[in-house]
């Protein structure tokens, strides 16, 4: 814990700040305490676990079109295999890829520098945060490759399957899934931690709550969240490392345990989950279309007002994942009423933002053509989580591929368009040069239209009854027909297409690094406190003495009357 | 030397709340949802389980209630090493957060004796329904009171030298918190039966 | 919905089909209409030269309409899919109108098990038919399903009936279904269950009672055959009965 003073004696900041000897490479990229590098750690591993997770979808996807081939890269798919790899998929992109890039990776880098601090409040456990973030990674990627392969029992680890290893067949691999899971979950409480507190006490001078701008609201709201549910999750976990390795017996139906206690213990984590990954993003999307619009937030607080909302409800929706699950047949009711109204705040949200671009003057830039895209396509999600919310209709559709292509239709445009919009739109400020347009608008189409034609044609799977996690659909006449494969076959071609579009990001991205052309402190011409800093921030983001003070809310452009059609927050009246 | 990354967003306190302690109950809420995982479980598995009250009654009450004693003692000294701290006087701190230690030790060393008797007498980990929460909870609990004995200790090594004397509340804070889960604990897994 | 996709085989199937076009139609219509909104702003107010944004805080009321009219159109919306959905739900779920037959079905790793009750038509009497992987049922009866696991979670998906329940271990489940229409459907399993997960599904036949006398009549040797589980070919790496394995 560190000093609450108000003075700095000689050897506090300021000594950190005027340190002139240069730290060794090592010591500045590894074992950095600077919120930006270690924003970069999360970011930079969660892009390496995107591109893990893709390379699995690959593999599955292909062993479903055209099943049991040799995949190229990956060899014959065994069905333990396919089991491993979807669990794995669904666990990297939602724990190791969507978490770390939004919430720490976004927020390490964003908190100080838009609420005008120097860093984190906790430094050193930000740095302690990553640190068991990566061991947890390590130990998943260890996990596939241990004796008798990686856990399979999907992403959601249902015990009786998950708890025994007679069941599972993988010990192993099941044990240090469970294991890199709680792990992780430690990591995120402790970054959580610093997130909160450093939103909510460190703001700069001037900085009213409803001057801080919708992305941090978002990323601490969900951080609130997160650490609010995991708790069952993670005494869950305990739980059920217990079931594996000390024949403990909680979730063992033959003595006296209760399978079903660990499904709510998941989904009363598991639901809030995905808001978890929902605001950041949400966040994102938010300044990106007001800067590129050039227009004011439709209605601030509305938006907060709905996150909060949706927040709040959101710890009572958790058993819609259950209807079908052998839970007391009346409690759906109750379930089905708080998951359908949990439209209002999302659609209120939502239309918020499609109401700001009224009367804007849109320029389509990368991040706004991502950011657009985001709310069109997360719509088709939400809608479709609707069906499913719906207890009666539930009764066909859980477990199928509606529920897929529901979730993909949210979570995609969650921990990849949203993503894409932040790194294209921060990317000036992060490494001082711009990005290629029109690279990234190429990559943005093929990106696009390839998303759409892989999970569109899933509804229509999940429409004619085709269930989840099955390698090889040749055991049941009805979904073995050749229009249905066929229809998995387009998706796949889509995902070929999709990640053929992948390296022009990675060269843009890597590329812009180093030759991009310089951009300047505030490229976007915008409002927020970021931009006030040089591009890319030094450590200690401002000079001691010009650290900026707040006079107004983040988004006001185009206030008539004035020359500029922006006006940043720190600029005296 | 720690203060090398001491940042000015640590000194900050817009909320007007030191930074330390806004952060340990923000703590303090992620441990109570863990907790409240653990026991909401274990209740609702035990309404279901009338045979599981024959089992909890092999339990040592006298013990637990010794040590549920010896835990609010212990707070007690926490308070009055909170109370030396605001007045300055760091050494005092230091050794009244040290015999809180104390206190934490003789609930370990109680533990350990009350588990050896019941795993001599046949009652493991493995022996039933109750005995998994039994031993899961407390166990749980009884790793926070290593944590915040560690904790303690290191506080009690600065505050003793006068230095960083808010964290003499902080860490009474948690020490609070380990207390007051045992007394959810000691009721739920000792007296029903 | 599915008509074309999957055939409505059971009285209640065409509910559950009712629901599906009852949301698509009111989300579509919500869906369609934010989807225009967006596009015509992004076409209407694309950045031209020589026209500024315009400055509004979202309080004016001829706007504010926009977002406050919708809240509340969406709640009754809401409220529609709410009564029906609970409708559909409480007339499968949460009722279990008198049976002409009861079956039992049995998941395990992995394969599907099911005991006709025969000739005499009760449950649990000698004449037992039990079956693995094929059930045979007649066509306009009204059934009650006990289900029950022997091993870990299994999902019984009868997607002709639009029906689907969890079968879990230690506890036996009863629900019912009205079958309507003659022919061979897919009994799958939708709940992930292992290795075998992927090949485990049953072939149901529903017939008429003549047909279905004369099948119970071929198989009446077959009772008491339940205990016997052949595991699926590719199996055969892991245990013969894993249920007895895990058991231990
Ligand atoms: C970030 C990801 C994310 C998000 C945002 C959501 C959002 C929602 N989800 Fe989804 N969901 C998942 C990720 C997500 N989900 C995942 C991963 C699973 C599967 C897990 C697994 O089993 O592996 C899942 C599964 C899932 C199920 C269980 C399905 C099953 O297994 O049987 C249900 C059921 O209710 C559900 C419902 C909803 C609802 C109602 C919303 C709502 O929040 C959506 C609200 C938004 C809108 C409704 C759109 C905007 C509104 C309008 C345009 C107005 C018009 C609308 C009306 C009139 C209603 N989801
Ligand atoms: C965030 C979550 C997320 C994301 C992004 C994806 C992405 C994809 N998913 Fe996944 N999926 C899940 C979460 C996710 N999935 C979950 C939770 C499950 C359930 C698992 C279970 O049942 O247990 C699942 C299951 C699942 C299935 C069902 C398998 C089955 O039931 O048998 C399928 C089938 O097609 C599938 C396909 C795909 C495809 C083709 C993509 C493609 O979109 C992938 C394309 C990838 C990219 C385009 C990445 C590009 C990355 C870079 C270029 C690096 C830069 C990165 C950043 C800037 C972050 N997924
Ligand atoms: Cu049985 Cu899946
Ligand atoms: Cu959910």
């Amino acid at each position: 814990m560190s000093q609450p003073t108000t003075t700095h004696d000689h050897h506090g900041p300021a000594a950190a700040h005027g340190a002139h000897h240069e730290p060794n490479w090592f010591l500045k990229y590894f074992y950095s305490t600077d919120h930006k590098i270690i924003a970069f750690q999360y970011m930079f591993t969660g892009m390496a676990l995107a591109l893990v997770g893709a390379f699995m979808a690959y593999v599955f996807r292909m062993q479903l079109a055209f099943p049991g081939a040799s995949v190229p890269g990956f060899g014959v798919v065994s069905p333990g295999q396919y089991n491993a790899l979807i669990t794995n998929h669904g666990s990297i992109m939602i724990f190791w890829v969507a978490m770390p890039v939004l919430i720490a990776g976004f927020g390490n880098y964003l908190i100080p520098l838009m609420i005008g601090a120097d860093d984190m409040v906790f430094p050193k456990i930000n740095r302690l945060s990553y640190q068991l973030f990566f061991l947890s990674a390590v130990v998943l990627i260890a996990s596939l490759f241990v004796q008798n392969g990686g856990f399979g029992g999907a992403w959601t680890a249902y015990p009786p399957l998950s708890a025994n290893k007679a069941y599972n067949l993988t010990p192993w691999g099941a044990s240090m899934w469970v294991l890199a899971v709680a792990l992780e979950f430690v990591a995120f409480l402790l970054g959580g931690i610093n997130f909160i507190v450093t939103s909510m006490n460190s703001r700069t001078k001037g900085m009213k709550a409803f001057d801080v701008p919708i992305v941090i609201w978002n990323i601490v709201i969900a951080s609130i969240l997160f650490m609010a549910s995991v708790g069952p999750l993670i005494a869950g976990a305990v739980m059920l490392l217990f079931d594996q390795l000390l024949g403990t017996s909680f979730f063992n139906p033959n003595r006296g345990g209760d399978p079903i206690l660990w499904q709510h213990l998941f989904w009363f984590f598991g639901h809030p989950e995905v808001y978890v990954v929902m605001l950041p993003a949400i966040g994102i999307v938010a300044e990106v279309i007001t800067v590129f619009s050039r227009k004011k937030l439709f209605a601030y607080r509305t938006v907060i007002y709905t996150i909060i909302a949706t927040g709040v409800l959101s710890f009572f929706v958790w058993a819609h994942h259950q209807f079908v699950a052998g839970i007391d047949p009346r409690m759906a009711n109750v379930f089905t009423v708080t998951t359908v109204l949990i439209s209002i705040p999302i659609a209120e949200m939502l239309f918020v933002y499609i109401a700001t671009l009224y009367g804007g003057s849109i320029t389509f830039t990368t991040p706004m053509l991502w950011a657009l895209a985001f709310i069109a396509e997360f719509l088709i999600g939400g809608v479709t989580g609707i069906y499913l919310g719906a207890s009666g209709l539930d009764i066909y559709f859980h477990d199928t591929y509606f529920v897929v292509a529901h979730f993909h239709y949210t979570f995609f445009p969650i921990a990849i368009i949203a993503v894409f919009s932040g790194v294209t739109y921060w990317f000036p400020k992060m490494f001082g040069r711009m990005m290629n347009e029109t690279w990234g608008k190429i990559h943005f189409w093929g990106t696009i239209v390839t998303f759409n034609a892989i999970f569109i044609p899933l509804f229509y799977l999940g429409a004619a009854g085709e269930h989840r996690r099955i390698f090889d659909y040749h055991s049941f006449p009805s979904l073995a027909t050749p229009e249905l494969q066929a229809i998995r076959i387009v998706a796949t071609v889509s995902l070929l297409v999709m990640l053929a579009f992948q390296p022009i990001f990675l060269v843009n991205f890597i590329g812009s690094m180093f030759r991009g052309k310089k951009a300047g402190k505030n490229p976007w011409k915008a409002n927020t406190l970021e931009w006030t800093a040089d591009s890319p921030p030094p450590h200690g983001n401002w000079p001691l003495d010009q650290m900026p003070e707040v006079h107004r809310g983040p988004y006001e452009y185009s206030v008539p009357g004035r020359e500029k059609d922006y006006w940043p927050q720190n600029e005296p009246a | 030397m720690s203060s090398s990354t001491k940042t000015i967003a640590t000194t900050r306190s817009a909320m007007g709340l030191p930074t330390g302690r806004l952060a340990v109950w923000w703590v303090l809420v992620s441990e109570i949802v863990i907790f409240g995982g653990v026991l909401v479980s274990y209740i609702m598995n035990r309404v279901g389980h009338a045979e599981w009250a024959e089992e909890a009654s092999h339990t040592n009450t006298w013990a637990g209630a010794f040590n549920t004693l010896v835990l609010l003692s212990s707070s007690l000294s926490a308070v009055l090493a909170h109370k030396a701290a605001s007045q300055g006087n760091g050494k005092k701190a230091a050794g009244l957060l040290r015999l809180t230690c104390v206190g934490g030790l003789i609930f370990l060393i109680v533990k350990s004796f009350e588990w050896t008797h019941e795993i001599r007498e046949g009652f493991t980990i493995q022996a039933g329904g109750f005995w998994s929460y039994y031993y899961t909870a407390a166990g749980l609990h009884a790793f926070h009171v290593i944590a915040g004995m560690m904790v303690m200790l290191w506080v009690a090594n600065t505050a003793a030298k006068n230095e960083d004397l808010h964290r003499v509340e902080n860490v009474g804070i948690y020490w609070h918190f380990v207390d007051l889960v045992w007394i959810f604990l000691f009721p739920l897994l000792y007296i029903a039966k | 919905m599915f008509n074309h996709l999957v055939p409505n085989a059971a009285s209640y199937s065409g509910e559950v089909d009712w629901l599906f076009w009852l949301i698509t139609v009111i989300v579509g219509v919500w869906f369609i209409a934010a989807e225009a909104m967006f596009l015509w702003l992004i076409f209407r107010f694309r950045a031209r030269p020589g026209v500024p944004a315009q400055y509004v805080t979202g309080k004016e009321p001829h706007l504010k309409r926009w977002i406050n009219i919708p809240h509340f159109l969406i709640l009754i919306c809401d409220v529609i899919i709410i009564i029906a959905a609970v409708r559909v739900w409480v007339h499968i779920k949460q009722t279990l109108p008198p049976p002409d037959l009861i079956v039992r079905v049995t998941g395990e790793q992995w394969s599907w098990t099911f005991a006709d009750p025969g000739p005499d038509g009760l449950i649990d009497t000698a004449d037992d038919v039990r079956t693995t992987d094929e059930l045979h049922l007649m066509v306009g009866k009204t059934y009650h399903f006990k289900l029950e696991s022997k091993d870990v979670l299994h999902s019984f998906f009868v997607p002709a009936f639009r029906l689907k329940q969890d079968a879990i271990p230690g506890r036996t489940y009863t629900g019912w279904f009205k079958t309507q229409q003659k022919g061979t459907f897919d009994i799958l399993c939708a709940e992930i269950c292992g290795l075998g997960h992927g090949v485990m599904g049953a072939k149901l036949v529903v017939e008429d009672p003549p047909q279905h006398a004369a099948w119970l009549q071929a198989h009446a040797h077959d009772a008491d055959m339940a205990a016997m589980n052949n595991p699926p070919a590719d199996s055969t790496s892991t245990p013969a009965t894993p249920a007895a394995a895990g058991a231990r």
